[in-house]
């Protein structure tokens, strides 16, 4: 290679401006180490920049410990950030017991709720049972009632509707035996307050009623099935309207139903 | 070799090397920005941000890049073109009265405090001519490719090498000279 030819092409001077590509920069770099000739040149040009620089420089006033402190203060500044992180890390600790609290206490809320469904539960229940005894004692008395009206030894007696209420009806299952009647009195309407439906068992000739007793409570009776005790040898019953407390004789004013005893 | 080992130090963050290096360059890089934004306060500022640049980005050097030198000139004057463009330094009034570097001699002769050494700076380019001034200025300090040169002084692409060669051995005899 021609060394002086390659200097006098001016490629160095534009290598020491730094216009060249990487290319070029890096064959220049080795050719430099190479040949001293092309390093002193390079040297030389970058030499008479470096004075040319210098002459319009204004000096520098900040020293090279200054420059250090802000490169080190910029580091400084990063140690600051790493820094906050502890109080954020204290905060997030704050934040989490915070968070902790409302969530025991809230669960504190569901304990008690749930306790208070149980109770309600547990006296649901309570009632339930009570409700099934209760179903039990009746479905035992209906069955009871039912065997009871199912024996060979009753007789039935329908009673009519009459002229104050046409449209009642009621039975008598009269035992003969035990001397029991039971009246159903599913038909009838329910007596006006402060009256009661009276049973009496009634001879036909001549006409003579007997009390057998009152149809008390009749609202609140579920089966509207009452037992009363008949010792006496019925030709007929029949039930009236009379006042709270019944009455000696029979209003027949107000006779609701009457039936009569088939001869058997 | 000094300077490659210097160099190969300071890539390895070594805070003596970059203090060598502060000290062998420092005042230049200064005076490249200077060049630039004509401002001795803000010269002195911009080279400080470049020095604390070059400290941050120091392993990005290699010689693809050319002289070390080379290197941190590049980052220097893009800082000062960067700051210019930055704060529309166009409308500063002083920035009108001096195109070239040589400007800064119109400027500072005027202004009694400064720094810059005004005296050893007409030495150095007073025989130059100006086209010699336009050239380095626009290949050293403003960074303009061969090509921008030469459509910037309006001369055939193949005159910018050789004529930058003849100013710079201008420029260099009259270093021996002085």
């Amino acid at each position: 290679m021609d060394v002086e030819k390659y200097i006098a092409s001016g490629i160095l001077e534009l290598y020491v401006a730094g216009i060249l590509s990487e290319k070029e920069n890096l064959e220049i770099a080795n050719y430099a180490k190479e040949y001293p000739e092309i390093k002193k040149e390079i040297e030389e040009i970058e030499a008479s920049i470096l004075e040319l620089s210098r002459k319009a420089s204004p000096g520098y006033h900040y020293s090279f410990k200054a420059l250090m402190n802000r490169i080190n203060g910029e580091v400084k500044v990063v140690d600051i950030n790493e820094k906050r992180s502890t109080p954020f890390l204290s905060y997030m600790g704050w934040a989490a017991s915070v968070l902790l609290a409302v969530g025991l206490f809230w669960m504190y809320q569901q304990n008690q709720d749930l306790k208070s469904n149980i109770e309600v539960v547990e006296k649901q229940n309570v009632d339930l049972e009570q409700q099934i005894a209760d179903t039990d004692s009746s479905l035992e008395q209906t069955q009871k009632l039912l065997n009871t009206l199912r024996d060979k030894n009753i007789s039935v007696i329908p009673l009519g509707g009459q002229d104050v209420s046409p449209t009642s009806y009621a039975k008598a299952y009269w035992n003969k035996q035990e001397e029991k009647v039971f009246i159903d009195a599913k038909g009838l309407p329910e007596p006006p307050d402060g009256f009661v439906y009276q049973v009496w068992s009634l001879k036909l000739s001549p006409l003579t009623p007997t009390s057998m007793g009152l149809l008390e409570d009749f609202a609140t009776d579920e089966n509207k099935v009452f037992a009363l005790n008949n010792p006496n040898n019925s030709e007929a019953f029949g039930i009236t309207l009379e006042p709270a407390g019944g009455s000696e004789s029979p209003t027949l004013e107000q006779l609701y139903t009457l039936g009569v005893v088939n001869a058997s | 070799m000094q300077l490659d080992l210097l160099v190969d130090q300071f890539k390895k963050k070594d805070p003596l090397a970059f203090e060598k290096l502060y000290g062998m360059y420092g005042e230049n890089i200064c005076g490249v920005i200077n060049t630039i934004v004509k401002n001795d306060a803000l010269a002195q500022e911009i080279c400080q941000d470049v020095f604390i640049k070059i400290w941050n980005n120091c392993e990005s050097y290699n010689s693809s890049k050319g002289r070390f030198f080379t290197w941190i000139l590049n980052i220097a004057r893009n800082a000062a073109i960067d700051e210019i463009r930055s704060r529309s330094y166009k409308n500063d009034k002083k920035n009108l009265s001096a195109d070239y570097f040589v400007g800064i001699l119109q400027l500072k002769e005027e202004e009694e405090s400064s720094s810059v050494d005004t005296k050893g700076l007409r030495n150095l380019v007073q025989n130059l001519k100006e086209k010699c001034v336009q050239i380095i200025e626009l290949l050293y300090f403003r960074g303009y490719t061969q090509k921008d040169a030469a459509e910037e002084l309006e001369i055939p692409l193949g005159t910018v090498k050789t004529r930058n060669r003849s100013c710079i051995s201008q420029l260099r005899e009259n270093m021996e000279v002085r």
